[in-house]
């Protein structure tokens, strides 16, 4: 009988083999992903790449030079925009981790108004970033209620210049990267069963004990995946940098540079090597971030252990 | 099984930790009671502790004694009620205050910890000294056969081995009352009959004064000195667990102590010595269950466990009659799960052979035969005994 079976018989086999891979049909629902990924990002990636090596004298022919790195590290001014960036970028990011903690901390409890607070916290996301800037322009500009309130009260005699400077672009990034980091915040710590946490006030651990010991150990990885990606936010700030921002001074951050390199002075390869810098200067950070996040525990976070 | 640690350390090593005599000397419970809302989860409860007792709540899921026991812990407020520790009134204070280990039905073991530092963090959070905190570690693992597992993460442990640290933790702190909450729940069979053991031993070898819930009766009855039974929040009643498997006080806790052939009949005839009652084609003689006189006409429930109902001897008065429809081998004895010709289903217990399709006559001891008098209106709830 088994004679007559062996070429049918082999192919379910291959089949099987495939499967125990995870190669199977479901794995063609991941190939219209895969195609858009390719088209829309890795192929605008290598060709800005390869745009970023062309020599800046006679764009058109090939060739090969560092030229437009070259030239972004000589000018002090593009130079500085390093510095501009990550000042803006690292403090944002802190901000919004660090206030989303407590805030989530205390929304794992229910309270009069939860909800009301909540859809307050996260409308932000929803507005984009030059409604929001310019919502900080009329609303903490010098002729703005912010300051018109600190007139009235007699607490400012001329107004507070927070925007068209550093503190606006600042504000801006913190209201729209804030809902971002609470919404993740929240989720890794509601991964955290709370039997933990009574256990350890049995133990007589004090609601500080509690967050230091207990609650923060365990959040730290997820705060650390908070902080990667608000600062990735944060690094590629543009629109309100622009608008609420000082672009030719204190705010003339990276992203600022490569559109004047490319598109002010129509320098492909230079604006293109000025976002290539960005990206290396942004993948370096995440992967110390990475790397100090795997040193930690990140294991379950529920009772059971 | 790999859970089974070998008992690799000297008992002298423990034995000079082990602290005989409890920390308490009564803890008293004065008419707590807890209310989510309209909904009372626990009625006024009245108990009092005694140092070195282990003290079973018992009942099903839902009949507050989880609550009764995060209320002594101190998650959760009471809403009326005081707890008296020694004197001292303490259910105003705050959990870490109160000083109690607690053993959560999860373990709640921190996972980011050691199994060391899982049962060091007690002792840390108050301030004992590093020595002092590696000799008392130390004596507690030794205590529960962890020694070896010390450096593991929690999450590197089988139950089995989860569950003992969670006790070491408890237990570490050398606690007044250690509170378990169905901490044998999430373990297999063969588990939970060892740690049912352990945990009796440590009781004794640490001087533990323990309260524990659970909703197995099996459990409560072979583990606890007292056992309180609630239902529907409130207690059914209160013994020692030979009364509470000799004389329930009512059919609630006959069903929960396994009398599992509960039958709705009516009195016909009362005397000094007991009274008989019939209806749906059964007659039994037996006890009063000791709540007050039977006059006749009078309903009751009558209340005989499976292993002493049994197959009448020839010469025997039988209550009835009935039809084996389901035999189960339990070693020396089968099961046997009968249909009278009213459709009342009968457990009982045999020696001898049965087949599926026989027909029984079945009888019962008088004095194993309880009657509980019912008011107008049977209860339904305990018509199934919960498992």
């Amino acid at each position: 009988m088994t004679v007559a079976l062996p070429p049918t018989a082999h192919r379910p086999a291959l089949r099987h083999r495939l499967a125990e891979r995870g190669v199977d049909r479901t794995l063609l629902l991941v190939l219209p992903g895969a195609l858009a990924v390719v088209a829309l990002f890795c192929y605008p990636f290598l060709y800005g790449l390869q745009l970023s090596f062309q020599p800046t004298s006679g764009a058109t022919q090939g060739g090969f030079s560092f030229g437009a790195y070259h030239a972004f590290f000589s000018e002090p001014f593009a130079r500085k925009s390093i510095w501009q960036t990550f000042s803006l970028a690292v403090p944002a990011s802190l901000i919004n981790v660090g206030v989303s903690v407590p805030i989530s901390y205390r929304m794992r409890r229910d309270f009069r108004g939860k909800r009301l607070l909540l859809a307050l916290l996260v409308v932000p996301i929803t507005l984009g970033t030059v409604l929001t800037a310019e919502g900080i322009l009329e609303f903490y500009g010098p002729a703005g209620w912010f300051n018109h309130t600190l007139n009235l009260l007699g607490l400012a005699s001329s107004p507070v210049q927070l925007t068209m400077n550093y503190t606006g672009v600042l504000l801006s990034l913190i209201i729209s990267g804030f809902p971002f980091a609470y919404l993740l915040t929240h989720s890794y710590l509601s991964g955290i069963h709370p039997s933990l946490e009574k256990a350890a006030s049995t133990l007589g651990a004090d609601w500080w004990q509690r967050f230091r010991h207990i609650t923060f150990p365990l959040l730290l990885p997820g705060l650390m995946t908070t902080f990667c990606l608000s600062f990735v936010m944060a690094f590629a700030v543009f629109p309100s940098a622009m608008m609420v921002g000082d672009p030719d001074g204190k705010t003339h951050v990276i992203s600022i540079e490569a559109y004047e390199a490319a598109l002010e002075h129509f320098d492909y390869a230079q604006g293109c090597a000025d976002a290539m810098i960005m990206t290396v200067l942004m993948l370096v950070v995440i992967v110390a971030v990475t790397t100090l996040r795997s040193r930690l525990y990140s294991g379950s976070t529920g009772g059971k252990g | 099984m790999s859970t089974v640690t070998p008992m690799t350390t000297a008992e002298s090593d423990t034995g000079a930790a082990v602290r005989p005599g409890s920390q308490l000397g009564e803890l008293e419970l004065r008419g707590i009671s807890r209310a989510y809302g309209a909904h009372t989860a626990l009625h006024p409860l009245d108990l009092t502790i005694r140092g070195g007792e282990f003290v079973a709540l018992l009942g099903p899921s839902g009949c507050g004694k989880t609550t009764a026991l995060n209320s002594l812990a101190g998650l959760l407020p009471l809403t009326a009620g005081e707890i008296v520790l020694d004197g001292r009134r303490i259910d105003t204070l705050p959990p870490e205050k109160r000083g109690f280990g607690m053993v959560f039905q999860n373990y709640a073991l921190f996972p980011h910890l050691t199994v060391r530092a899982n049962v060091a963090f007690g002792l840390k959070m108050r301030g004992v000294g590093k020595a002092e905190t590696v000799r008392r570690v130390d004596a507690v693992l030794a205590l529960v056969h962890l020694t070896e597992q010390a450096h593991k993460h929690p999450g590197q442990l089988s139950g089995g081995q989860q569950q003992r640290v969670a006790i070491a933790r408890a237990i570490v702190m050398e606690p007044p009352l250690v509170l378990m909450d169905e901490p044998l729940s999430n373990l297999d069979a063969a588990l939970r009959l060892e740690m049912r053991s352990e945990i009796r031993r440590i009781h004794q070898e640490f001087g533990l004064t323990t309260l524990y819930v659970t909703h197995d009766q099996e459990e409560a009855l072979s583990l606890a000195d007292r056992l309180v039974v609630l239902h529907e929040g409130r207690v059914s009643q209160i013994g020692t667990p030979a009364d509470l498997y000799e004389n329930p006080a009512n059919t609630h806790v006959a069903a929960f102590m396994g009398y599992r052939n509960l039958l709705p009949l009516t009195v016909t005839g009362a005397d000094a010595r007991g009274a008989t009652a019939s209806g749906r084609g059964l007659t039994v003689r037996g006890a009063g269950s000791g709540a007050g006189k039977l006059t006749p006409g009078q309903s009751v429930m009558v209340a005989v466990r499976p292993e002493d109902l049994r197959i009448a001897e020839t010469d025997e008065q039988a209550l009835g009659e009935a039809v084996a429809e389901v035999v189960e081998y339990h070693g020396r004895v089968l099961h046997v799960e009968a249909v009278t010709r009213e459709g009342d289903r009968l457990h009982l217990t045999s020696s001898g052979q049965v087949r599926p399709g026989d027909v029984l006559s079945v009888a019962v001891d008088t004095e194993r035969a309880l009657f509980f008098p019912q008011a107008a209106v049977p209860d339904p709830a305990s018509q199934e005994v919960p498992a």
